[in-house]
């Protein structure tokens, strides 16, 4: 069951990334399709966690591949929150190939069937991945938020011609709502990271994504403070936002090589 | 049978000089439009600062378009007639702005609507004014026609709109008290903005202009103080030089803590130095710019266009329809009296044997009755439509006529 319902989610975001496509060439229906296609296959993707919570024993996310695709569904579902709004409709053009991309390895990594049992506690499992994974799924949005605010900026630098041929958020609120995605998730981030370390106090050991994921602590944790205390706005700010996506995504990267195996 | 006449001028077809002479005030184009009715039967006149137009139902098509042509003869030669299908598309282009100057202006569309509001209208002009509004509002929805920008103190606008989002509550500082600033400033208050300040070199145009926009008026040596709390800056002056340097600005620039600044410059020579736009949070337009952006969005505009010009003519295609069902539908009513006519009479001869029926089973053979007659006509009726919409409606009205011996005096 929940390997069939992996099929129909794929598709519905597969159909999402190619309107977006059109969206940017011809705003319109196709991001109508767009956001319709981000909502079907996210509530599809709602559908598959719950058969895989309902038959696993235990958190079923605990594999890397598991964790994967509980991320993308985090990821979307940050997503669906401001990219309904026709103005950041064009998010979905960095949201949903990203989101395609990992579905599919996290199929192909077995994170979409019934996983095994892991020797953790689920209470820890569901505080600590969950709370993490929430963190990363708002930092990826984040990181998305700033690159388009980079892009949009650049262009109105360079005083492009075609500037106003396609519909964007203006940068004022692209700053903005980076600034409170990270604000909101540098907390999630941090209850995550200690309810691990508390773990770790019995079982010890640090490993090389312990240390990633502390560093991205410090980055986003040096954001919020130069953002809100010392006024940081603009380009230097979504820089610093990509430079924590940075760590975040090897964080990812690292998860099967180390974390959990 | 009604024809649809339009005698027009715009100005595709005639110069100002020329289009001025013909062109009414709302009052007098309604009062053309009631004197064009009682002639001919419908009116209505569509006058613009583009165009007059008249529209005219007629059962005497060529006699009406004979009255409105006199109404507009100071336009002589300039003048184009159009009828039937042809007027009625034209029409649909109009109010989509697709016979605009500028493609899809949204002025056009109230224009329409204010004319056709104002006329004389009955049925058929009825209709037709309401699909073409119809259509001119499916076009601005399904097309992003109406979208862009289409001069360059509106492109300033949507700029500032682009940098800052929601207008509202931004501090907007005008240099210069020309009309070109008055212009691209009125722009940006009317989507929210506060003109904080005008600055000029000529205290007393500048305290009047100040006035008008209800700012306050500000020396031009103590306009870089004044940077730190300005959101967009709209220079316009005759200065020889440039009037903002980079070192001006970037001295304030640590006080705004992030915050963007936009420059537009609309002056000629230019009054703000182009190195001001190279400074981080500063944006800078002049005048090339805004006309490579307005120049942009006007041929997005045309792209759009053409979608739109589609959705007209599939709207223009179902008046044809409707105007063409016209022909058919008093043959359909008379067939359609006949055969009930034909019922109750039946009935009424059936009445002795029908007595010993109580009321619901009387109920039962009034509706048995009916269905046989709807079934029966249904498909005749589907037909002669469709066949009116071939053009062939009459012909299929007149056999109908003929079969079924409906008196001459249906037509």
């Amino acid at each position: 069951m929940a390997e069939l319902l992996f099929w129909p989610a794929l598709l519905a975001y597969g159909e999402a990334a190619f309107a977006y496509l059109g969206e940017a060439r011809r705003p319109g229906l196709a991001g109508r399709l767009a956001t319709w296609g981000v909502r079907i296959g996210w509530l599809v993707q709602t559908a598959l966690l719950a058969v895989q919570a309902a038959r696993a024993d235990g958190f079923p996310w605990t594999t890397w591949a598991g964790s994967l695709n509980l991320f993308v569904w985090l990821v979307v579902g940050a997503y669906l929150i401001w990219g309904c709004r026709p103005r950041f409709r064009l998010l979905g053009l960095a949201v949903a190939p990203v989101a395609v991309a990992l579905f599919v390895v996290a199929r192909i990594g077995g994170g979409t069937g019934i996983g095994a049992r892991s020797h953790y506690s689920n209470l820890f499992l569901v505080l600590h991945v969950g709370l993490v994974l929430a963190a990363f799924a708002g930092f990826t949005l984040a990181a998305a938020l700033s690159a388009l605010y980079l892009w949009q900026e650049r262009r109105l630098k360079q005083r492009a011609a075609g500037i106003l041929r396609v519909r964007m958020p203006s940068l004022a609120s692209l700053d903005a709502l980076a600034g409170k995605t990270v604000a909101v998730s540098l907390p999630t981030l941090t209850l995550g990271i200690v309810v691990g370390l508390l773990r770790l106090r019995h079982s010890g050991g640090f490993d090389a994504v312990i240390v990633l994921t502390l560093a991205a602590w410090v980055v986003y944790g040096g954001y919020v403070v130069l953002r809100f205390g010392a006024g940081w706005r603009g380009r230097r700010a979504a820089y610093l936002v990509l430079a924590g996506f940075a760590l975040v995504a090897l964080v990812r990267v690292g998860l099967p090589v180390s974390h959990f195996s | 049978m009604t024809t649809l006449r339009l005698v027009g001028v715009s100005h595709h077809s005639a110069p100002v000089e020329l289009r001025e002479r013909v062109a009414f005030d709302r009052s007098r184009a309604a009062q053309v439009a009631r004197e064009l009715a009682e002639a001919t039967g419908e009116a209505v006149c569509l006058s613009t600062c583009n165009r007059t137009e008249l529209y005219v139902a007629s059962e005497d098509g060529v006699g009406a378009g004979a009255r409105a042509a006199e109404i507009l003869e100071p336009a002589g030669a300039a003048l184009y007639r159009l009828h039937d299908e042809a007027a009625a598309l034209h029409l649909f282009r109009v109010a989509a702005g697709l016979d605009s100057m500028v493609p899809g202006e949204g002025e056009i569309l109230g224009q329409v609507r204010a004319a056709f509001e104002a006329g004389a209208t009955g049925p058929f002009l009825d209709h037709l004014f309401r699909q073409a509004l119809h259509a001119g509002r499916k076009a601005r929805t399904q097309t992003a026609i109406g979208e862009s920008p289409a001069s360059v103190s509106s492109a300033a606008a949507a700029l500032a709109e682009q940098v800052f989002g929601e207008l509202s509550g931004r501090t907007i500082v005008v240099v210069g008290a020309g009309k070109i600033s008055e212009q691209a400033a009125r722009n940006l208050l009317s989507r929210g903005a506060r003109i904080a300040f005008v600055a000029n070199r000529s205290e007393v145009r500048g305290e009047e202009l100040a006035r008008r926009l209800g700012a306050e008026p500000l020396a031009l040596e103590r306009l870089a103080g004044e940077l730190e709390r300005a959101d967009v800056v709209v220079s316009s002056t005759s200065a020889p030089g440039f009037v903002l340097r980079r070192d001006d600005v970037a001295g304030v620039l640590r006080g705004r803590r992030g915050r963007p600044l936009l420059f537009v410059d609309l002056a000629v020579p230019r009054d703000v130095e182009p190195a001001i736009g190279a400074l981080e949070g500063c944006y800078l337009y002049d005048i090339d710019d805004l006309e490579a952006v307005v120049a942009e969005t006007l041929a997005g505009r045309r792209r759009e266009a053409e979608r739109a010009e589609a959705i007209v003519a599939e709207e223009a295609e179902r008046f044809r329809a409707w105007q063409a069902s016209l022909d058919v539908v008093p043959a359909i009513a008379s067939l359609r009296a006949r055969a009930e006519e034909i019922r109750t009479a039946e009935l009424r001869k059936a009445e002795s044997r029908l007595e010993r029926l109580n009321e619901a089973e009387r109920s039962v053979v009034e509706a048995v009755t009916t269905q046989i007659v709807n079934k029966l006509l249904h498909l005749p009726t589907v037909r002669m439509k469709q066949a009116a919409a071939a053009a062939d409606g009459v012909l299929y009205a007149d056999a109908v006529r003929h079969l079924f011996g409906l008196g001459e005096d249906d037509r």
